[in-house]
């Protein structure tokens, strides 16, 4: 019984973490890239500083009619949403935020893995709209995730195996145990081609081409609304703290920090995550959108050589240390 | 590709009945969920080569690979299912439906989505889940794996066995792929060169770069 209690308990955590850690990076989004611009930003749902405006959003977007195209295959525009969205919440179970097994949803043995393969899985809820939605547009966005995921997810995939080769481990706890203060310079290369790879998985700007709304409306989710639409805008901002959370836990050492470690390990990880995911709003606002060729070439003229000579730079040193 | 997925699950199906009708008159929860999911992937496999439009039997192989993927799990195999996952499911079905999209894609059925081969490919189907089903049933006959103790597929004994024991097909395997990545790209150039004799700015160019790209 006690076993049943535990493992609620954890999915219910992860559950609610789920639920409320994307609405506070969209808040944070609008009230960021407001001030960034000039400007306020949402002031005046639920009284101070507009804090409600999401919420008042998703009561909005619950009360639009749920529209299917005529000429929509039904079933698999349905579907779409959902398969975009449920992988983030089953990465956010295998994410660590402080020391020992208490910390994490599920220890699992090949976490690296199992978080990068879930995932790529989301990817298909945006291919399955684009595809499913019988519009030239969405069709086009559908072409253009496809196109970008393929390019990055290789770049992601070696400069993850570079942190697995430094700890010696394929456990995304026990990367975090083997974690030194001076991997950080180690792996710094590794750090940032993974995050832009990951932003890039993401459709974040300055590598929103697929949802490029002066060209294509909104790519993919063009056809998409209500409900659904909302379920799409959340699995962005679920993949921004699933992107952020694993960007601090592969390379910035998760719940490692100069002090504190044993009992406020877990504040370390959130903050990391906060500023990261900061950073990701900031670049937002600051960068134009690349062109589908100049993101294609970033990543193979850039990001795979780069992701190589990390991981054989992770090789020498390692096989100097020992 | 479709013909051996379906040969792989078929394999996978009956190498489990073989197991039930062996094994004990009360079968274990895995056990049980074992057979269920392979049923399922089965039926998954069949869907996917015999339905009538594209990207449903691209969605449908989604379904049977990842139906595979649970199979290596209930096995212990965690890090062989996350890969299949990673590979197959996030990487191989994206291309198989960028092809897709890129070609033609209708919504509802193609007419022409049926080859007169039906015949000959149902043939080396079966043929190959003969072969499979042999073999496995062969080199396994008696093998049960022990879930209470160490789990048998986890990533060190992966690693272990296949950099120790497997090293030299390992590398065989690599110089096959390294062969594939330059005869992909040897391809590419050739087509760019006739292309770009024929129109100079035709966008078939970036289309074979692409391609090359997804295969490397």
């Amino acid at each position: 019984m006690n076993d049943v209690l535990d493992v609620a308990l954890r999915l219910l955590v992860v559950f609610v973490v789920f639920l409320t850690f994307p609405l506070i990076v969209g808040q944070t989004e609008h009230k960021v890239m407001a001030h960034m611009q000039g400007r306020l930003g949402p002031m005046y749902a639920g009284g101070f500083h507009g804090w409600a405006q999401l919420i008042a959003d998703g009561v909005k977007f619950a009360q639009k009619e749920d529209v299917v195209p005529a000429g929509a295959d039904r079933r698999i525009f349905q579907l779409a949403p959902a398969v975009a969205l449920l992988p983030y919440l089953l990465v956010l179970l295998a994410i660590p935020i402080g020391p020992g097994e208490g910390a994490v949803g599920q220890v699992l043995d090949a976490g690296v893995f199992f978080v990068l393969a879930v995932m790529g899985v989301g990817v298909l809820g945006s291919l399955m709209a684009g595809w499913a939605s019988a519009n030239k547009f969405s069709l086009l966005g559908g072409l253009r995730t496809a196109a970008q995921l393929l390019a990055y997810e290789l770049p992601m995939l070696l400069t993850a195996a570079s942190v697995a080769m430094a700890a010696g481990t394929v456990s995304l706890v026990g990367i975090l145990d083997a974690f030194e203060w001076w991997w950080l310079p180690w792996q710094i290369t590794g750090a940032l081609v993974f995050f832009i790879a990951g932003l890039a998985e993401l459709q974040r700007p300055p590598f929103d081409m697929p949802v490029a709304d002066s060209e294509i409306i909104f790519g993919a989710y063009t056809e998409y609304t209500g409900l659904r639409f909302a379920l799409f805008l959340l699995a962005e901002y679920a993949g921004i703290v699933v992107l952020c959370g694993l960007t601090t836990v592969l390379f910035l050492g998760g719940w490692h920090g100069p002090w504190g470690a044993d009992g406020l390990g877990w504040v370390w990880t959130l903050l990391k995550t906060a500023i990261l995911a900061f950073v990701v709003i900031w670049l937002r606002v600051t960068y134009p959108r690349l062109r589908e060729d100049q993101l294609q070439k970033l990543s193979w003229t850039l990001l795979v050589p780069l992701s190589l000579a990390q991981i054989a730079l992770t090789g020498v040193v390692k096989v100097v240390i020992q | 590709m479709t013909p051996a997925a379906a040969a792989g699950t078929a394999a996978h199906a009956t190498t489990t009945a073989a197991a039930e009708a062996q094994g004990f008159l009360s079968p274990t929860g895995v056990e049980i969920a074992f057979l269920l999911v392979g049923l399922v992937t089965f039926g998954a496999a069949l869907i996917t080569v015999t339905t009538r439009q594209l990207v449903h039997a691209a969605l449908w192989l989604v379904v049977a690979l990842g139906g595979l993927a649970v199979e290596y799990l209930l096995l212990t195999a965690e890090f062989i299912a996350w890969v299949q996952v990673l590979i197959y499911v996030g990487s191989v079905v994206v291309l198989l439906l960028f092809g897709l999209m890129l070609t033609r894609a209708p919504i509802g059925r193609s007419p022409d989505a049926d080859s007169g081969n039906r015949w000959v490919a149902l043939t080396v189907a079966v043929a190959a889940a003969a072969a499979l089903v042999w073999v496995v049933v062969d080199a396994f006959r008696t093998t049960w794996i022990d879930l209470d103790g160490a789990p048998a597929g986890s990533t060190e004994v992966t690693g272990a066995s296949l950099f120790q024991h497997w090293v030299l097909p390992f590398e065989a395997l690599s110089v096959l792929l390294l062969a594939a990545l330059v005869g992909a790209i040897v391809l590419s150039r050739k087509a760019k060169a006739a292309t770009s004799a024929a129109a100079p700015s035709a966008p078939g160019g970036t289309d074979t770069r692409r391609d090359t790209e997804g295969a490397r």
